[in-house]
């Protein structure tokens, strides 16, 4: 090292021990007009209450190990007991930011050691065999933009319902992880096996069966998502990804996979996840997502101005890519195409758009989504009439419409199921 | 598994972008090449995958036994033991009432007991469950709710005795083991229906 390198060294050094992050902080703090609060994630952000009337006349905080939303924002999630909700009316395009991705779990959130997870991979198969998390990570890795939605995902009730408590559980996220394929072909899954068990290693050990046609599909065993580790509350380290298919099957913190020739009937897959529909009949493995759209904006608890605006919302479907997205802003009379937002990808929310003047009068607005296998997402009516007015609560996509009041007001019409 | 389920699988299959899938029509699928040929895919690499990548290891014996915990509908994996409706009863006054309530019915969480005439619309393991297997797996995996994994094989038969029974599907002097339980009928195995969802025009 010459001693320029040494200076330049001596000085950097120096100027790290000076302006470590708290004297920064603190050196702003005390030159600056900005109070600073701790964020939710814990980190000193100027708070909102604390604008100066000109920032281009004092310097800010420095650059940080981490980013944060706006003290301005604050987009949260919904939670009860055993779930939380994405708030898809603050969200824009097609991404879930991670820390707002709905969660559903049966035990809570187990805190998993990365260095000690494992996945057992056996039943009928050649060889069953353990895989760490550095093994899976070891495999060619595929990434995919897709959708998670709990097919208990439609809630009614009160025309002050927003989208989020209408069905907030669903998000998307990319997904990067090994296929189930690729794990297959190592372990050698035996001709008869037609099902594997997926298991978690939470509190309720949750289990599902899944078709090993899935498997061999498009199925993955997830280790990141939205370019980091998967959060603890979707699975850290590992969780099965069952594109396009019911969220519950997507199984999070996945320590076991059994191949069978027969499904296991597990509580969730029997007691749970399944929908009563005519004759008293019960509806079993039902797997895949029906196509649906909601409109985010304008949405509960929205205050409209009267003149242009643009109709935004999301549409999806678990078996394949939307086709079109349908608006009507006369109560369901008339239908017009909606604007595809680019990516239009396969098992994927959509974003579409749909420029519209409302001229002031009481009206309402729907979308319905038509997915590329030719189905429409129906009405509410459409499921009891394909149900039974007995129908369970699972796999419920209907269309959802917002009345317009002429005050600007826009309100959930709510919809009459079981007398409620 | 039905040859329609797997061709509607294959059909509804989409060319996701980097990775090329081949996806053929065969109708039978006995042998396990040409299943995974049929449903597989080959991902676009750099070069040709090896037989095998050698990542991971070798599951002993011992290992998978430690927490191949499942039973099945026929009774596989379940464990030597037993249990009667008398223990069942006061092992669920004990650990179970707190939630489910005096008789399975009360609640405040899910309701247990309901015979299929029941019309609270409550969906009991009397009314609803199709599998009598599934309430030792369930309950050996998952319960009491803040101890899940923390009765023993006996208890957990025992309380499996004790809501059939408080369901009127066994008579209060049989004692349930390995040998009986996989062959208790359950009243609404008959009302299960694999999916009939399609896709396509038809709301179902």
């Amino acid at each position: 090292m010459n001693e320029a390198e040494k200076e330049k060294e001596r000085d950097s050094g120096s100027l790290n021990k000076k302006l470590n992050r708290r004297s920064l902080i603190a050196a702003v703090a005390a030159t600056s007009a900005f109070a600073l609060v701790k964020s939710v994630s814990g980190q000193i952000i100027p708070a909102a209450d604390s604008v100066i009337d000109d920032p281009t006349k004092k310097p800010g905080p420095a650059p940080a190990v981490l980013g944060t939303r706006s003290s301005f924002e604050k987009p949260v999630k919904k939670p009860s007991d055993t779930s939380s909700r994405t708030p898809l009316q603050d969200l824009y395009g097609i991404i879930t930011p991670s820390d707002l991705h709905f969660e559903r779990h049966h035990g809570g959130v187990p805190v998993i050691d990365p260095h000690k997870y494992e996945l057992l991979i056996h039943g009928m198969v050649d060889k069953p065999m353990i895989f760490s998390l550095k093994d899976l990570k070891r495999f060619p890795a595929v990434s995919r933009i897709a959708f998670i939605e709990c097919s208990g995902n439609f809630r009614t009730g009160k025309e002050t319902m927003t989208p989020q408590e209408i069905c907030g559980l669903t998000s998307q996220s990319e997904w990067t992880g090994v296929l189930l394929s690729t794990l297959f072909r190592e372990v050698g899954v035996k001709p008869k096996a037609d099902w594997f068990l997926a298991e978690g290693s939470d509190a309720a050990v949750m289990t599902r069966s899944i078709p090993v046609s899935k498997g061999w599909n498009d199925a993955m065993i997830a280790y990141a998502q939205n370019g980091e580790a998967i959060r603890p509350e979707q699975g850290y380290p590992a969780r099965l990804f069952l594109p396009g298919w019911e969220g519950n099957t997507n199984v999070k913190w996945i320590r076991r996979i059994e191949l069978s020739d027969q499904p296991f009937m597990t509580r969730e897959e029997t007691s749970r996840y399944t929908e009563e529909i005519k004759d008293g009949k019960i509806r079993q493995f039902s797997f895949d997502m029906d196509a649906r759209s909601i409109i985010t904006y304008p949405a509960y608890p929205v205050q409209l101005e009267r003149g242009w605006m643009e109709i935004r919302g999301i549409a999806w479907s678990g078996r394949g890519k939307i086709e079109t997205v349908e608006i009507s802003t006369d109560g369901g009379k008339k239908w017009k195409a909606a604007i595809l937002q680019e990516p239009v990808l396969d098992k994927a929310h959509t974003y579409f758009r749909y420029l519209w003047k409302w001229d002031g009068n009481e009206t309402e607005i729907l979308s319905r989504a038509i997915d590329d296998t030719g189905y429409t997402q129906p009405a509410l009516k459409q499921l009891i009439e394909a149900r039974g007015a007995d129908m369970g609560g699972y796999h419920l996509n209907p269309t959802t419409a917002w009345i317009i009041k002429t005050d600007g007001r826009v309100l959930f019409r709510q919809e009459k199921w079981r007398d409620k | 598994m039905t040859v329609d389920l797997f061709k509607s699988l294959a059909e509804r299959y989409k060319c996701l972008a980097c990775i090329l899938f081949v996806v053929s029509f065969t109708m039978t699928c006995t042998d396990n090449k040409l299943k995974q040929a049929e449903y597989s895919f080959s991902q676009t690499d750099t070069t040709d995958w090896p037989e095998s990548f050698g990542f991971g290891r070798t599951a002993a014996i011992d290992e998978i036994d430690s927490i191949d915990i499942d039973i099945m509908p026929d009774g596989t994996g379940l464990p030597p033991g037993s249990g009667n409706v008398f223990e069942g009863k006061i092992i669920y006054m004990a650990r179970c009432s707190a939630c489910h309530g005096a008789t399975g019915r009360e609640g405040p969480f899910n309701p247990l007991v309901g015979p299929m005439a029941n019309t609270s619309k409550a969906k009991t393991i009397g009314n609803y469950w199709p599998y009598s297997t599934t309430i030792f797996d369930y309950i050996r995996r998952a319960m009491p709710q803040t101890a899940p994994g923390s009765l023993n094989n006996n208890e957990v038969y025992s309380l499996t005795a004790y809501l059939l029974y408080a369901n009127r599907i066994i008579d209060s002097t049989v004692e349930i083991s390995a040998d009986n339980l996989a062959k208790i009928e359950m009243p609404a195995k008959k009302l299960f229906v694999n999916d009939d969802r399609h896709g396509g025009a038809e709301i179902r």
